[in-house]
């Protein structure tokens, strides 16, 4: 007999199968790399999976909000109530609230003779002011006027010229209008408490700094755009561009920062420190920009088109990360990002309202854990591997209606057309008397203090 | 057994001698006592002093740590063991991947930041593996003889009366002596055994409850048999044509591009069954969408030696001229030809790391490769040559001399003189197999099959999300769906399975390049300082050419701080090269004699 050691594996089975049926299974793990081999290429294969299912489930639109009988020219968010939006159109005098949960219009009013030009809800949300084409600011209660009360606004202001915008700061009641200059109101009084104008006739649109709450930007008709201090008697400095900017808006995370969506199918991010040139520029539309709004992390912006698309920049990207279009959708005049990140209103001229998912793929509702957890496991993956040549084409293809997508191509073979002219008169002159203009700072002509 | 010529130190794996599980604190108080006790522990000759003593200084830092750091708590005891445990060096080694690069340069800040926080997660991930990895429930099996004993000696009954009757239980023969002689395989999980006698004689059971799935008579040649991914479906290589029967025996395809088949190799996670025929074709089936993904003419003439590197998925070709082939499906000629053995090669072996591959061949040797460097480490003689060899999860090698088969333990470090186990069969044996996750050894012979308990063999802990060796019918399903979605493309077969995961210099500098030709400067280069414009006459064009001359003066400062440091490198280097020379100079040899 030999006196020997010996131990062979014998595994109890009761150890690694459930007890009875009522159980969950157990999954006994051993993370030893040597037992999982090929890691990287089956968590490219998951990336890649991954990323096909984004773009197989990526159907951005929810719902279409219509009532209005003409193009929708303005919306304004409701500060307290994410399901609450307002919205003004052309030339119907009608303004409409609407329930986003239930997706109806819960109160129509006749607000102005001709344009509503511009809308905001004061900060508590009990009220909200228009203006529009018929030289008129008005301030209304938020709540719906009880049986037999007459839909009245609570307080009228008449001013002497037209308002294209208006923008109410956030903690004081402080408002201010725009049009033929740019003007400070208080609720309590008739008249303004400032006016500030440069040497501009008009203005379309004037923004209150979300942060630092007594700065404010606007769009003058002149291709430029004015910075100022609500504390100063006079502005602070401007920039004037290439082409007339439309509307502005500010990063609510970032004090210093604001876009602006430019006639020339750009849109401009700037410090307002550094006016001299933007310090990213976002191509990809082929018409003018009509509209921008920040989401309110600050991490990215969406802008409306006249060429009748939305697209979702992040915010130090040249281009953009997503693109909605619908058939029917007409030029997008007026886009928000809603309060809660997730869903984005566009209105068009077609009398509608639209309302899109913030992260097409995205699923809507509540998550199980481990649905959260498949979903976060897959987003790294795709983060991992984003730079390989076929997971980025995936993840980076979209359709685009054929006049979009001829047109882009066109402006791209322009450009490439630009620039190769210019490469050749470099070429051909003596050197250094040609700099190289980066595309940051052509499109800016000067900035005034 | 002869010496062999290279001796390379590495710990062996299999048979170690089993401690009580020490605790961590454990180390600190009682470092010397341990150490002594090791030493004691003379006939286990595993550990050189070399190894002692380092880990006695791991110990020592570890112990400095703690004791400085026995906090008070408001009850006025101290904690004995603040903080959280330490995890041993060596687990952490198991579990880390790639090298940790340079961070980036600080103006790149925000790249610098997403590369520190990788890296401290994959740290944290590290730390918990090795953390997981102690609790474990099971321990490898093992074999130590008497003193002066060897362990080859110890026959099977011998075991089989020494262990638990479940574990006697897998030592057991099946007498089928009209068909054979038979060639096996075990499924993946090592729940079921796969047989096809080459008379046509194919069998299927789940060995451990001796459950019989199916037999059948498929009245041809069996060259081959092998289980495809799951234990539903196995293909046989018949005397004309490549089949693929259900676990019911039921004769699902016929596939009539795959003829003359000899051998077979399944790739679990790319599910393609490689065959090598007879004529000379290596072929790749994708058993997934049952498309033949290529045929490759390796112009080598009959296939029959085959092995797989479960690392990377590369099939290994013996031949009769004495080359070994690696072949992947993306590329018509061998990614590397190896001349091992004088006269042909009679079977490959490679092992699970992918690191070493052992090879026989009619010159009657055995040598042992290591395949990341193409080097040969061992070189055996073994006076019969091995017709069949198998390697195991923990790294035994089975060889089949004539009837009977031995085992040896640790092939690859310091040579082997003696198996670790020996067993004859009945008849001449065919096939040999380790079965995963078991201590057992398949062994097909002309008499029919015998299993053979091997301790220290088998993976003691699986992983129930890979191979589930108690999995239910549900589960099956569920992991067969998991892996066809993660199937991985033919095309991602190469020697380098962690290419993918590593930036593409090459393509991103052609990219750079085509991109300053379009834009006719480089974006990239760097700005050519302007000063800035001061007041108060600091601006004046001598102030500003003073400034522009020390910012100049700073860059080439720069640029000689650099060359300095790598000329001093390469000093460095030379000097050393120097002493190593006037030091291998300093003893002299029996052949200086003959120098100049």
């Amino acid at each position: 007999i030999h006196a020997m050691k010996v131990k062979v594996l014998s595994r109890n089975p009761d150890d690694y199968v459930r007890e009875t049926k009522l159980d969950i299974q157990r999954v006994p793990r051993n993370y030893d790399p040597s037992l999982h081999p090929f890691e990287v290429p089956r968590e490219y294969t998951r990336a890649l999976n991954a990323t096909k299912l984004e773009r197989v489930f990526a159907k951005p639109f929810l719902a279409s909000l219509d009532g209005h009988r003409d193009g929708v020219n303005c919306m304004a968010k409701h500060p307290k109530s994410l399901s609450t939006m307002l919205s003004g159109s052309c030339d119907g005098e009608v303004l409409k609230v609407w329930n986003l949960t239930k997706r109806e219009c819960v109160r129509t009013l006749q607000a102005h003779e001709g344009f509503v030009r511009g809308m905001v809800v004061r900060f508590c949300g009990t009220s909200f002011f228009t203006v529009g084409d018929d030289k008129t600011i008005k301030q209304w209660k938020m709540e719906t006027p009880s049986y037999g009360e007459e839909e009245e606004p609570l307080n009228t202001i008449l001013g002497k010229s037209v308002f294209t915008s208006i923008d109410h700061h956030q903690k004081e009641g402080v408002f201010v209008t725009c049009g033929q200059q740019v003007d400070i109101w208080d609720e309590q009084r008739s008249s303004p408490i400032r006016s500030f104008s440069w040497g501009v006739d008009s203005f379309s649109c004037v923004r209150f700094n979300p942060v630092e709450t007594e700065l404010l930007a606007s769009c003058a008709s002149d291709r430029s755009i004015v910075l100022y201090d609500m504390r100063e008697a006079t502005p602070l400095k401007k920039v004037i561009m290439n082409m007339r900017s439309n509307t502005l808006c500010w990063n609510p995370m970032e004090a210093y920062n604001f876009t602006c969506s430019n006639e020339d199918y750009n849109l401009y991010t700037y410090d307002m420190r550094y006016l001299d040139k933007p310090f990213t520029v976002h191509m990809d539309h082929v018409s003018a920009v009509l509209d921008v709004d920040y989401s309110p992390t600050g991490k990215e912006f969406v802008s409306a088109s006249f060429d009748k698309t939305i697209r979702i920049f992040p915010k130090d990207s040249g281009h953009s990360r997503e693109v909605y279009h619908t058939k029917r959708m007409q030029h997008v005049i007026s886009i928000k990002w809603s309060s809660d990140n997730k869903y984005i209103l566009s209105a068009s001229d077609e009398m509608n309202i639209r309302l899109w998912k913030a992260n097409a793929a995205e699923k809507l509702g509540l998550l199980a854990p481990r649905e959260k957890a498949a979903v976060n496991y897959s987003q790294k993956l795709k983060e991992k591997f984003q730079h390989h040549p076929q997971i980025r084409r995936i993840s980076r293809h979209r359709h685009l209606p054929k006049s979009i997508y001829g047109q882009s191509k066109e402006l791209r073979v322009m450009k490439e057309a630009r620039r190769r002219k210019e490469r050749n008169v470099r070429k051909h002159s003596k050197p250094g008397s040609m700099p190289v203009v980066t595309e940051k700072e052509k499109h800016v002509v000067t900035v005034v203090n | 057994m002869a010496a062999s010529s290279e001796t390379m130190l590495k710990k062996p794996h299999v048979g170690k001698k089993r401690k009580p599980p020490t605790r961590y604190w454990e180390g600190t108080e009682e470092e010397g006592k341990n150490d002594g006790k090791k030493q004691k522990e003379g006939d286990n000759n595993e550990q050189t002093p070399q190894q002692n003593n380092t880990r006695t200084k791991k110990g020592g830092k570890r112990g400095g740590k703690r004791g400085g750091a026995g906090k008070k708590v408001i009850s006025g005891k101290s904690d004995p063991f603040p903080g959280s445990a330490p995890v041993p060096e060596e687990k952490l080694n198991k579990f880390k991947r790639g090298v940790k690069g340079e961070l980036p340069p600080r103006p790149q800040y925000k790249l610098r930041d997403v590369v520190i926080r990788s890296e401290a997660a994959s740290d944290l991930a590290q730390k918990q593996n090795a953390r997981y990895d102690l609790m474990l429930p099971e321990d490898a099996g093992f074999l130590e003889g008497d003193e002066d004993e060897d362990t080859c000696t110890i026959s099977q009954d011998d075991i089989v009366d020494a262990v638990d009757i479940t574990a006697g239980a897998k030592y057991f023969s099946l007498t089928l002596s009209q068909f054979g002689p038979y060639r096996l395989d075990y499924s993946k999980t090592g729940r079921h055994l796969l047989l096809g006698g080459r008379r046509g004689h194919v069998t299927c059971l789940d060995w451990q409850s001796k459950q019989l799935m199916c037999e059948m008579n498929v009245m041809e040649t069996v060259n081959d048999v092998k289980w495809l991914h799951s234990e539903a479906l196995f293909a046989v290589a018949q005397k004309k044509w490549l089949y693929i029967y259900d676990n019911k025996g039921i004769e699902l395809h016929c596939i009539r591009k795959f003829n003359d088949v000899l051998r077979m190799q399944f790739l679990p996670y790319h599910f393609l069954l490689a065959t090598a025929s007879a004529t000379g074709f290596l072929q790749y089936l994708d058993v997934s969408v049952g498309k033949e993904v290529v045929a490759i003419c390796t112009k080598a003439g009959r296939l029959d030696v085959m092995a797989h590197n479960p690392h990377n998925a590369i099939i290994h070709l013996g031949h009769s001229n004495g080359t070994v082939t690696l072949w992947t499906p993306n590329q018509r000629e061998p990614l590397v030809k190896m001349l091992c053995h004088q006269g042909g090669v009679r079977s490959v072996a490679v092992d699970k790391t992918g690191t070493y591959m052992v090879t026989s061949g009619m010159d009657k040797k055995l040598k042992v490769y290591d395949i990341r460097a193409y080097r040969p480490l061992q070189s055996y003689f073994l006076p019969a040559g091995a017709s069949c060899l198998s390697l195991s999860q923990r790294g035994l090698l089975s060889a089949a001399t004539g009837d009977i088969v031995q085992v040896y333990r640790d092939v690859w470090g310091i040579p082997v003189t003696k198996p670790y186990m020996a067993h004859r069969a009945k008849g001449s044996v065919w096939g040999v197999h380790f079965c995963p996750f078991e201590d057992v050894l398949g062994v097909g012979h002309g008499e029919g099959f015998t299993s053979m308990v091997v301790p220290g063999a088998g993976e003691p802990n699986f992983d129930g999300l890979d191979a589930n060796p108690y999995r239910s019918a549900k589960q099956r399903q569920e992991w067969e769906v998991k892996a066809l979605l993660e199937k991985i493309q033919p095309e991602l077969i190469g020697l380098d399975p962690s290419q993918l995961s590593q930036v593409d210099h090459s393509t991103w500098e052609q990219r750079h390049v085509d991109r300053v030709q379009v834009l006719g400067f480089d974006p990239l280069a760097k700005e050519k300082f302007t000063p800035r414009l001061k007041t108060k006459g600091r601006s004046s064009s001598g102030k500003v050419e003073k400034r522009k001359k020390q910012v100049a003066h700073e860059d080439q400062r720069d640029v000689i701080r650099q060359t300095v440091e790598d000329r001093m490198k390469i000093d460095k280097e030379r000097k050393e090269k120097e002493k190593k020379k006037a030091a291998a100079a300093g003893q002299k040899s029996a052949l200086d004699r003959f120098r100049k």
